[in-house]
């Protein structure tokens, strides 16, 4: 990928006077859902506002498909983000918030009045808008901000912490949408520190702690590459779990063998899954075994982080 | 008009339109309607009390009272106070309602955003405190033509203009100051007090000094001096009031020059509601 088309971070750090927001990251963005994972103060709002100029890198810069954030009139053209700042401009209805703030990139009103209505109505706020925002609820003042900044059509959409407040149906519903929008070709960056959230929405996801990268990639990709220091783990449900486990106790590349808490399944840890999936496969042809399901019991996010973190740090 | 000016006076246009929406409305705003009406109600009480009978007035000194109630009186305060609490809150206010960066994720210059929200501010400040002043001078002139100074109505309400655009000019001088120190200050309540002291304390100072105020130069542009009296003259430093066809476009350029400063602070401007 070259700069150009990607969101490219060079050697970037970001000093608060003495406080590290993040340092050196380097770092590129792909189209498709990203999600930045890590605890409260891991780094990924910093990462967010370096992207979108409203913190300037104290070392490094960043690129969003070619234009440095110190360019706004090109950057926001194609850049909406949706910050986690729970706060909007006095005494304005949702129509208002959208509108008045899409006069501002230069276009008419039949335009703006336009794109506004197909924002309010991707969002489910169209009945709503008429409102003042200071009468929304949490989750409608989320979904407010979230079509503001998908009303200019942004070929880049920067959220931080988009799902919070909502409940489940809108959480469906926003996913639903993030999804839409990555089918379209956008570059979506989510940022979470809820990462049983991050395994639904994501297609690649960047770890982050202290400031620092320390796992990029797709979820599946960041955890085959540690399995020689953890091992992974995968349930196994059959009718014959105790046969099952006799057999793989010899086997060199399993590591660990137990009885799922609820003495239906084993928790196999093996360092070689592909030596793993061959050996069952032989196993059920051979010895009978009915297999009910396989499946990997680590392979998600939070796993994943609390293997590279030792205990997330707060993330859950 | 190139592509990239027209762009940015829509932008200004933009920008504008949303600050008057978001601020000066009724409620929002009533502290500034209430400061412009003060000298209104002032003027307005004194010809009602005349037309009643309830007090006595010749007419002849009312043009010099007018003179000093707007000089020590409206510029002083009602259009100082009134542009401290437009001016200091069209960025200060944003930072502290954590709604600023909606601007800055707008595809525009930083330097176009200074421009429409001081233009926003200078808008709503001019229209509402040179009306009330136009207003107030309307009824000195209506009860002037009651009294035995009738003669003085005519002429004088000729110098309603000249009042009105005063005002105008100290919301642009005063508007330009407050809002560079909304920028610069995280409590700009300190350094507009600061202001107010040194403008206040300017008829004291050396001809040099007075030159690096607003007040004096608005003072040479009022259409009727008012002569300084009492214990504190003694100590008063006079000087030539600068001519109106240096004081007027003096004071623009001043403001545009303290708008740059704006403009140039915004660039390196950061979003960090949480250290605020």
């Amino acid at each position: 990928m070259n700069g150009a088309n990607g969101i490219v971070f060079e050697d970037v750090s970001k000093f608060y006077g003495d406080v590290l927001g993040v340092n050196r990251v380097q770092l590129s963005i792909p189209p498709g859902i990203t999600t930045l994972v890590g605890p409260n103060g891991s780094g990924k709002t910093t990462l967010m506002n370096l992207m979108t100029g409203l913190v300037q890198p104290s070392r490094g810069s960043v690129r969003v498909l070619g234009i440095p954030p110190s360019d706004p009139r090109r950057l926001f053209a194609v850049t909406g983000y949706c910050t986690q700042f729970d706060a909007f401009p006095r005494g304005l209805t949702g129509y208002d918030f959208i509108y008045l703030y899409l006069r501002l990139h230069a276009m008419g009103h039949a335009q703006a009045a336009q794109l506004t209505a197909r924002a309010l109505d991707r969002v489910n706020m169209a009945e709503a808008a008429r409102h003042r925002i200071a009468s929304y609820s949490k989750g409608m003042r989320q979904r407010i901000k979230l079509a503001q900044a998908i009303a200019h059509q942004p070929s880049v959409l920067v959220l931080d912490e988009p799902l919070n407040g909502l409940d489940p149906m809108a959480r469906a519903e926003a996913i639903a949408l993030f999804r839409a929008l990555a089918g379209e070709g956008l570059y979506v960056i989510i940022s979470s520190h809820i990462l049983h959230e991050v395994d639904q929405v994501s297609d690649q996801v960047v770890m982050l702690s202290n400031g620092y990268v320390v796992a990029e990639g797709q979820i599946q990709a960041v955890r085959g590459e540690m399995h020689q220091e953890h091992p992974l783990q995968i349930l196994v449900r059959c009718s014959q779990p105790g046969l099952l486990a006799a057999n793989l106790f010899s086997q060199d590349h399993v590591s660990e063998v137990r009885m799922h808490h609820d003495r239906g399944g084993l928790l196999v840890s093996t360092r070689d899954p592909e030596r793993f999936y061959a050996l069952l496969g032989r196993m059920v042809l051979e010895g009978g075994i009915h297999l009910e399901s396989v499946a990997p019991a680590d392979e998600d996010a939070l796993s994943v982080y609390e293997y590279l973190i030792g205990g997330g740090g707060g993330a859950a | 008009m190139s592509p990239e000016v027209s762009v940015w006076s829509r932008q200004i246009l933009a920008v504008v339109r949303l600050e008057l929406k978001k601020n000066f409305s009724f409620r929002r705003a009533l502290p500034v309607y209430l400061l412009a009406a003060l000298p209104l109600a002032i003027f307005a009480v004194h010809a009602i009390s005349y037309a009643r009978g309830w007090i006595r007035c010749e007419g002849s000194e009312d043009l010099t009272v007018f003179a000093g109630v707007f000089q020590l009186f409206v510029l002083r305060l009602v259009v100082f106070f009134g542009c401290v609490v437009v001016f200091l809150n069209l960025f200060r206010g944003e930072v502290v309602q954590k709604s600023l960066h909606y601007y800055f994720l707008a595809p525009m210059r930083r330097e176009v955003l200074v421009v429409g929200k001081y233009l926003a501010g200078l808008l709503a400040c001019g229209c509402v405190f040179a009306a009330g002043v136009a207003l107030s001078y309307v009824i000195l002139c209506w009860h002037l033509a009651q009294t035995p100074a009738r003669e003085l109505a005519g002429p004088a309400i000729h110098f309603v203009a000249a009042y009105a655009g005063v005002t105008v000019l100290a919301c642009a001088g005063y508007g330009a100051v407050f809002l560079l120190l909304g920028m610069l200050f995280r409590n700009p309540i300190i350094p507009a007090v600061a202001v107010l002291v040194w403008e206040s304390l300017i008829v004291f100072f050396p001809p040099l000094l007075k030159k690096i105020s607003v007040i004096f130069y608005l003072e040479s542009l009022c259409p009727v001096r008012v002569p300084f009296t009492g214990p504190g003259s003694l100590f008063a430093i006079t000087a030539n009031p600068t001519p109106a066809y240096l004081a007027a476009p003096g004071l623009m350029l001043l403001a545009i020059a303290v708008v740059a400063a704006a403009a140039v602070r915004i660039r390196r401007m950061e979003i960090g509601y949480g250290l605020e």
